[in-house]
């Protein structure tokens, strides 16, 4: 009877699942192996045809590309930027409210928001970027115009807008630490950087690989800004694979092919997660 | 026994009651340019269902073209009714291959109607003679230029450049650097990012050449016209330094021509009425410039009739389509947002021949219609569109030489439309 109980109370959340995630996954795969149907030419089975198709296209392999260049210029800056301010306004500062607020009011606009605020800071001329830089004699950029630069200036606004959202969970990491450790670090004579890289750096550990997945995940799924700053240009220099995904599903309406890439995505993503839970778990130290 | 007989009379009553009654119409449309457009929308409909009082018409705002047309073929997929729609007017041979539209001639559409329009605006709507989309919310490219600027170059503030040449050598005139050595006003700029293969069909048809067939199933981007049409793009930049290099974004030009930091802008005349309002200099509109002639694509949204509808629903739309597009109504719509009025009558209506007069910009978009070409769309359009907008922006941007892209852009097309001969 209390095993019936227990699958009743189950039962709610389990289909939520199941229809919105767990089904759709599967269907997606599914999907991948057919062609796009339209009213005029049915869907058909083609297997592996549009994996193959994967693999000659050129726009593919450059949004793939792209997303590791943009994995890595926002992940690693923006966690050790978030552990920084996290340990700045950790200690005894006036003003400290304000502080970490003001670290953490990019994370709460829009995206959407931030990159059309971010536009008039990039734009040629009149943006901000410009009016600073004219004040050094510099001459005008057009920062998002060219495919040099573009990739730079995502990077840049993105590692503003997540750095003040990781710091919150540093700050709450740095909190925790137990004060004892600190005083007998100072009795023993250790300096404070000694001090961070034996005792606070690893103790933190537990967070950083919370923070290192879910900015993993946040490289892949930030695609928002590209649809205000860029759409992919100039020559799909910003192309990112969800924006891809996004084009190929809602501009060429080409659903199969949409599939496909979104299996790549899923699969890229969970391995990416296993890798991370796999060997970073084993330098972890769980309290 | 009497009230039986009340009851009965009154059942009649309700019985009866469907021989008047309402044929219910739901349609999507889009906004892609600013102001209050939806109350505009309301108001036509609601002095539709006082004329019509048979017919219950019901609006569904539903975002930008790409929404509107996803939420329409949604819901068609869904089995809700939506009898017709307001959807991108190059959406057609999408629709045609979800088969989801009927043509105006199937339904009893009468021939002179059809002919009322411009004929430029109706070839985006035609497939095989047969018309499928009547235009509506529909614009153009024109130039802008701030006369200001002019004056202060020593050019005469009253003249646009009419040729590409006289455009690149007045330009050269316009462009101005402050005292470092910094530039502090370019010459002319043409918006290339969201929409760069829409600009590109005037350079190219300003050079002789459409970019694709009738059928869409035939594009030419690899042509020797169409290619030197994207050098002198390119040249611009790189050759007359007039344009900055690297690619103009589409979302921000308009600020860029209004504080004067440029003197000359490419845009649509959807823009018209923003200018308008927020240029502290006096400006002009001009047609285009020519290289063999003049040229510029047509752009915006027609009205479909979709296929499942029933025959009532469909003559409804009919009635409101043509209700809405008569010139009267035309001609009000082209006021309240800028749009090309659809059709020649609409220009004779005392309302907007007065308002021309007025404000001379708004007739400019009207006459470089005779020069107007269809907006690029063919089978696969999203595909063949990005194909384009990747070789243009990379011959802008420096990355390929213009034959180089757009030999490659004319590839993929060829390998995508190929199915469709």
């Amino acid at each position: 009877m209390r095993h019936v109980y227990g699958w009743l109370l189950l039962t709610p959340a389990a289909i939520l699942l199941v229809a919105f995630t767990h089904y759709p996954a599967v269907a997606t795969l599914a999907e991948s192996f057919f062609s796009t149907g339209t009213a005029v030419r049915p869907s058909r089975f083609v297997g592996l045809g549009n994996y193959a198709a994967l693999l000659g296209d050129p726009i593919f392999t450059q949004v793939l590309l792209n997303n590791f260049w943009f994995a890595l210029g926002t992940i690693p800056t923006s966690i050790a930027l978030a552990m920084l301010m996290a340990a700045w306004v950790n200690g005894a500062l006036p003003g400290r409210a304000l502080v970490r607020l003001a670290y953490f009011t990019p994370t709460v606009l829009p995206m959407i928001a931030v990159a059309n605020l971010w536009l008039y800071f990039y734009t040629p001329q009149i943006g901000l970027l410009d009016k600073v830089t004219a004040l050094f004699g510099a001459g005008s950029h057009n920062w998002l115009g060219n495919p040099d630069t573009v990739m730079g200036c995502l990077v840049a606004m993105t590692i503003w807008k997540e750095a003040g959202f990781f710091m919150i969970f540093y700050l709450a990491a740095l909190q925790a630490l137990p004060p004892e450790l600190g005083e007998a670090a100072r009795i023993e004579g250790a300096s404070r950087w000694y001090f961070f890289r034996r005792v606070t750096f690893p103790l933190l550990m537990p967070t950083t690989l919370f923070v290192l997945v879910n900015a993993t995940i946040n490289s892949f799924k930030l695609v928002d800004h590209l649809f205000i700053l860029t759409k992919g240009g100039p020559d799909n220099a910003s192309n990112l694979l969800l924006y891809y995904i996004y084009q190929t599903a809602f501009s060429f309406f080409d659903t199969s092919y949409a599939a496909t890439l979104t299996v790549v995505l899923l699969a890229l993503l969970g391995a990416f997660a296993l890798v991370q839970f796999q060997l970073i778990e084993r330098r972890v130290h769980y309290r | 026994m009497k009230r039986l007989i009340g009851i009965a009379l009154a059942a009649l009553v309700v019985a009866a009651t469907p021989a008047l009654a309402l044929t219910e119409l739901t349609f999507y449309y889009p906004i892609a340019v600013g102001g209050p457009l939806t109350k505009v929308v309301d108001n036509l409909v609601a002095g539709f269902e006082k004329e019509h009082p048979d017919v219950r018409v019901h609006a569904i705002y539903a975002g930008n073209y790409d929404d509107a047309r996803i939420k329409a073929l949604a819901a068609l997929k869904a089995g809700q009714p939506a009898q017709m729609s307001v959807l991108f007017s190059i959406d057609l041979y999408e629709l045609l291959e979800q088969d989801a539209i009927v043509a105006f001639d199937d339904i009893g559409a009468d021939k002179t109607w059809l002919q009322s329009f411009y004929p430029a605006l109706m070839a985006n709507g035609t497939y095989k003679g047969k018309v499928y989309g009547i235009p509506f919310q529909r614009s153009t490219i024109v130039m802008y230029w701030n006369k200001d600027a002019f004056k202060e170059a020593g050019l005469d503030p009253e003249k646009a450049p009419a040729t590409w040449d006289e455009m690149a050598k007045m330009a050269a005139k316009l462009v101005k650097k402050d005292a470092g050595g910094n530039l502090a006003r370019w010459g002319v700029m043409v918006p290339s990012t969201g929409y760069a293969y829409w600009m590109f069909q005037a350079f190219a048809r300003e050079n002789g050449q459409d970019l694709m067939n009738r059928d869409g199933n035939q594009t030419n981007f690899a042509n020797p016209e169409v290619i030197s049409a994207l050098q002198y793009w390119r040249d611009l930049g790189a050759k007359y330094k007039v344009m900055p290099e690297g690619t103009v974004e589409w979302g921000t030009l308009r600020q860029n021509f209004t504080e004067g930091k440029t003197a000359i802008m490419w845009h649509t005349t959807g823009n018209l009425t923003a200018v308008k309002e927020s240029a502290k200099f006096p400006f002009g509109v001009a047609m285009l410039p020519a290289s063999k002639q003049r040229g510029s694509p047509t752009g915006g949204g027609n009205w479909y009739i979709f296929k499942k509808s029933t025959p009532a629903e469909r003559k409804a739309a009919l009635a409101f389509i043509q209700w809405i597009t008569s010139p009267e109504r035309t001609a009000e719509w082209s006021i309240a947002t800028g749009y090309v009025a659809t059709r020649a009558d609409a220009y004779e209506t005392p309302k907007l021949k007065e308002y021309v007069t007025g404000f001379p910009q708004a007739a400019v978009a009207r006459d470089q219609l005779k020069f107007a070409t269809p907006e690029l769309s063919t089978f696969q359009t999203g595909r063949v569109r990005k194909a384009l907008d990747d070789a243009i922006q990379a011959a802008l941007t420096g990355g390929k030489a213009p034959a180089e892209a757009l030999k490659a852009a004319q590839q993929e097309a060829e390998r995508l439309l190929k199915p469709y001969r």
